[in-house]
């Protein structure tokens, strides 16, 4: 039945998407079977009939959608294991996979780190389970980022789209204006770093995830992936356009050295010392928990710009809930990722504090309307809703994104050092990434 | 009774007796050597678990190569060439050998002072200093590592704070010129006690006639330093001398807890174990992590068993 159900699957998807899922089957002869469409009755079915889940996932939130759901379902039992966060996470469910044992059914997926997985044919195309109806439930960002194509490998848990958090005191103090352009923003850091020595408007040292999300907002699609073709390009127009602003910061020294999650990190933005944020929407929890002393100071704007006026923003971070291909009970683990992430788990998501994908939530009056006390009062939610609408469509990572950003620090993070500059450093990083690439069996062009 | 006994003895003896005398003494070396195998068995089996067996199965893994994309392929020897030829391998290399030629040497010359301080016999509160030196190797390595590591930052950190209170400018510990130097420096506190510990224990079983002996002959104690006491633990010298030279190698705690407080200055490559973490862990370059970590398991043996070499032939 897995292997049957396996191999309509490869022969449904888009063309070359699956290719290895082909490969992995080593046949020919099974071109002809028709797709396998499982019913909402099915699932339903499964849901009833229960059985056990292995979950991975490091979701705080999590815990209490179990809950819920083994109340709803008390034929299914869930069991919830976190192996570790990102790379760790990847690292075990790698190493799962290649064993061939002890995969789980449903695992925790950030959204750059999916298609190393969708890919390699590890996880299970949720479309003929009935994910393609879910087409217009999420917002485009999270929306684009599990699909390929028809195929569908993950329900969206939570969003990032980014927005500018800022430290009114600060600014206020620094006789400084929140900037709504790039080019206001490289004013404001010049302004803010005079006014005191010790201040800076953020603090970068060298982040592959805010890179990305910081080219992707400039129009750059440096990545592109066509099954397993690749092209990078890490010097078009978007990529330059945000090196060479970033470069003036670098050069002047107006962003503070300093590692994000770091415990520096955490007290200069409670000190007021780091004065801005550019990221995503999962950041005010961060903020409230690590940054407590400045509770009252902190703001939300939305993402400076790169023409004023307009509503161009990116994705950062996030992640979605995918049931692997090696899953025996994969109806039942979708019954499980619908209730999370579609379903009645959503409500008890947003109130743990995650930012929502889905677009009801996003809309919903009671959500933009909630004022968050750190915030001095703020609707934050109105910023950060209209910044997930704004997402420029169309940006692909790699399908080895995962070993890309660790090797970020070698490469554009020499920049960091002043030893180089940002688009050398680039240049560099896109280096690795073609020769890793074509290492490990991808056509990668430049 | 006694006498058909004793006449069927001979009967017997020479009958019997040719075959049967090696049969049994045959069984009884067999049981010996069972028995020889009986208490060296959980040792052998446990060796071959955790020792043997992943060697050869890193040995076995370096000669494949696995693709994300094409699965796995045996490659023979592709992997050592590839090793043999990588900049990034060789640049960690020669950074633990930088590190070894510099950070061993003012290890094991530290400890060596210190043991012979304490066993002078001069030393007021010698129980003290000796468990208080000794104290840091008690602390876990990557406790010790993450408690430098917050020492050392320059904005919020003990360096930050000395600078603030004094108004100096210590440079940023943790800065491209200066970060291997702050290894060494953990490494060396570290360290420093249970080398110490070796060499003091090879200095009390000296004995103390020949103190004796040289004091009557008129022997100062810089004299009975190097004529007596650094002969007599050459032995030790030289033991610690090849776990250090491991221990470089190695280095993999320190750099790796490190790394989130400083990623670009210590890279992926920063030392042959590291790389071989990156690879596997990030990369998911098995076949190619293994070979990383054999060809440098031969280059340390080399290095080691040239230094016990040339230390013996001092000795002899």
């Amino acid at each position: 039945m897995t292997i049957r159900h396996h191999r309509a699957v490869g022969a449904f998807a888009a063309a070359g998407a699956l290719a290895l899922a082909l490969t992995a089957c080593g046949s020919g002869s099974d071109g002809g079977d028709a797709a396998e469409t499982v019913s909402p009755e099915d699932i339903s079915a499964a849901l009833e009939e229960g059985g056990d889940l292995l979950v991975w996932a490091w979701e705080p939130t999590l815990d209490k959608v179990v809950e819920d759901f083994e109340a709803e379902y008390p034929n299914v039992n869930v069991e919830l294991a976190n192996v570790g966060t990102g790379n760790d996470h990847y690292v075990a469910l790698q190493n799962a996979i290649s064993a061939g044992s002890g995969v789980p059914d449903v695992a925790q997926m950030e959204y750059y780190a999916l298609p190393q997985f969708s890919i390699g044919g590890s996880l299970a195309d949720l479309a003929p389970l009935g994910a393609s109806e879910l087409d217009g439930t999420y917002s485009p960002g999270p929306w684009g980022a599990v699909t390929d194509g028809d195929a569908v490998y993950g329900l969206p848990m939570d969003s990032g789209p980014m927005a500018l958090f800022y430290n009114a005191k600060t600014f206020e103090d620094a006789g400084v204006e929140v900037p709504a352009t790039w080019d206001e923003f490289v004013t404001a850091a010049e302004k803010i770093h005079a006014f005191d020595k010790n201040t800076y408007i953020t603090a970068d040292n060298g982040d592959a995830g805010f890179a990305t999300s910081m080219i992707w907002q400039a129009g750059g699609h440096p990545f592109e992936v066509s099954g397993t073709d690749v092209t990078v390009n890490l010097a078009d127009e978007g990529s330059a356009k945000f090196a060479d602003m970033w470069q003036q910061l670098l050069d002047d020294d107006l962003v503070a050295d300093v590692p994000a999650w770091s415990d520096e990190w955490f007290q200069g933005l409670g000190s007021g010392e780091i004065a801005a944020l550019v990221t995503g929407a999962w950041m005010p929890a961060n903020l409230e928990s690590g940054a407590a002393p400045a509770s009252g100071d902190w703001r939300v704007a939305p993402m400076p710009q790169w023409t004023e006026g307009s509503n161009e923003t990116a994705e950062n971070g996030g992640s979605a809930l995918s049931v692997t291909e090696a899953s025996t009970k994969k109806a039942l683990a979708y019954g499980f990722l619908e209730y999370a992430n579609a379903g009645d788990g959503v409500a008890t998501r947003l109130e743990g504090g995650n930012f929502p994908a889905t677009l009801a939530d996003l809309e919903d009056e009671k959500f933009l309307a909630e004022e968050s006390e750190y915030f001095g009062g703020q609707k934050i939610n109105e910023v950060l809703s209209a910044s997930a609408t704004g997402v420029v469509p169309g940006w692909q990572y790699l399908p080895y994104q995962v070993y890309a950003n660790s090797v970020f620090p070698d490469t554009v993070g020499q920049a960091y050092t002043g030893s180089t500059s940002l688009s050398d450093g680039l240049a560099a990083w896109q280096d690795s990434i073609v020769k890793y690439g074509n290492e490990q069996g991808f056509t990668v062009g430049e | 009774m006694l006498t058909p006994l004793v006449k069927e003895r001979p009967h017997l003896t020479t009958l019997a007796s040719p075959p049967a005398v090696p049969k049994t003494a045959g069984r009884m070396r067999l049981r010996t050597r069972w028995t020889g195998w009986g208490f060296v068995g959980p040792f052998m089996a446990v060796f071959a678990l955790v020792f043997l067996a992943p060697i050869a199965y890193s040995l076995w893994l370096s000669l494949f190569q696995t693709q994300l994309v094409g699965g796995t392929t045996f490659v023979g020897l592709d992997n050592y060439a590839r090793v043999l030829a990588d900049p990034q391998f060789w640049d960690g290399t020669g950074r633990v050998a930088l590190f070894l030629l510099v950070q061993v040497p003012v290890m094991l010359g530290i400890s060596l002072l210190v043991a012979l301080a304490i066993d002078s016999g001069r030393l007021y509160g010698r129980d003290f200093f000796r468990l208080a030196i000794f104290l840091p190797y008690a602390v876990p390595g990557v406790v010790a590592a993450l408690m430098w590591g917050f020492m050392y930052g320059e904005r919020f950190g003990l360096v930050g704070n000395f600078n603030d209170l004094f108004g100096t400018s210590i440079p940023d510990p943790l800065s491209s010129a200066l970060v291997l130097p702050a290894i060494g420096n953990i490494v060396t506190w570290e360290f420093v006690g249970y080398n110490m510990l070796i060499f003091y224990s090879a200095l009390r079983v000296v004995p103390t006639s020949l103190y004796e002996a040289a004091e009557i002959d008129g022997a100062g104690p810089w004299r009975v330093i190097t004529a007596i006491k650094l002969p007599a633990i050459r032995g030790a010298l030289v033991v610690a001398t090849i776990f250090s030279i491991i221990g470089s190698f190695q280095l993999f705690n320190e750099p790796s807890i490190l790394q989130p407080l400083s990623p670009n200055y210590i890279s992926t490559h920063y030392t042959p174990n590291l790389y071989a973490y990156s690879l596997s862990f990030s990369g998911q370059q098995y076949n190619y992590s293994a070979t990383v970590a054999i060809v440098m398991g031969v280059l340390t043996m080399i290095v080691a068993y040239v230094v016990q070499l040339r230390g013996m032939r001092k000795e002899a």
